[in-house]
């Protein structure tokens, strides 16, 4: 499912006009990626979080020439699978650890 | 960031009822969760994909005794950034 299939599909369930729903799924993930640029932290109810973390500088290898180089520090969007939506994918069940 | 001032938002910039807000963004969420619990991929250009993968069954250790349990086939969901949205992040 792309982004046009979740407007579409939001535009049907909510009888919207598409531009209507269009609006508002840009606006959803508009506001996710604006608040994780301010380094804000996002959760939603049942479906999970998002965070950004930081990761320190690393020295790694180029895996075709094994040759060192340098990484520098990063930071990457990071998702938390909520508890409800972990468990609905996994068929209803809880999966044990 | 929670639900509630995303929920603001679509109240305040595309002019819907509180109410109406209120059931647009939960039914956001709701289809992005029943396309992944039937197993499909979600994928936003710009800001990543949700992908569902199923993991085999295989052994693993409690970290806190060491003793060695059974962990069970699953499936789980991952998130992969886009590059886009990564490269947006660290600039």
């Amino acid at each position: 499912m792309k982004k046009s299939d979740l407007i579409s599909a939001l535009s049907e369930k909510e009888s919207l006009r598409g531009k209507e729903a269009s609006e508002i799924v840009n606006l959803v993930l508009g506001g996710f990626t604006n608040a994780l640029r301010k380094r804000e932290r996002i959760e939603i109810r049942g479906f999970g979080s998002f965070t950004v973390r930081e990761y320190p500088p690393y020295l790694g290898k180029n895996p075709k020439t094994g040759q060192r180089v340098e990484v520098g520090s990063k930071k990457l969007p990071y998702f938390k699978v909520g508890k409800e939506l972990k468990e609905m994918v996994n068929g209803g069940k809880k999966g044990q650890s | 960031m929670t639900k509630i001032d995303i929920i603001q938002d679509v109240y305040e910039k595309l002019g819907f009822s509180k109410k109406d807000s209120a059931r647009i963004v939960e039914s956001v969420f709701d289809i992005i969760k029943d396309n992944l619990t039937s197993g499909e991929k979600i994928k936003i250009s710009g800001f990543g994909n949700f992908v569902v993968k199923e993991k085999k069954s295989r052994r693993g250790r409690n970290p806190q005794t060491g003793d060695e349990i059974a962990i069970s086939a699953r499936r789980v969901l991952t998130f992969k950034s886009s590059q886009v949205f990564r490269k947006a992040l660290n600039d």
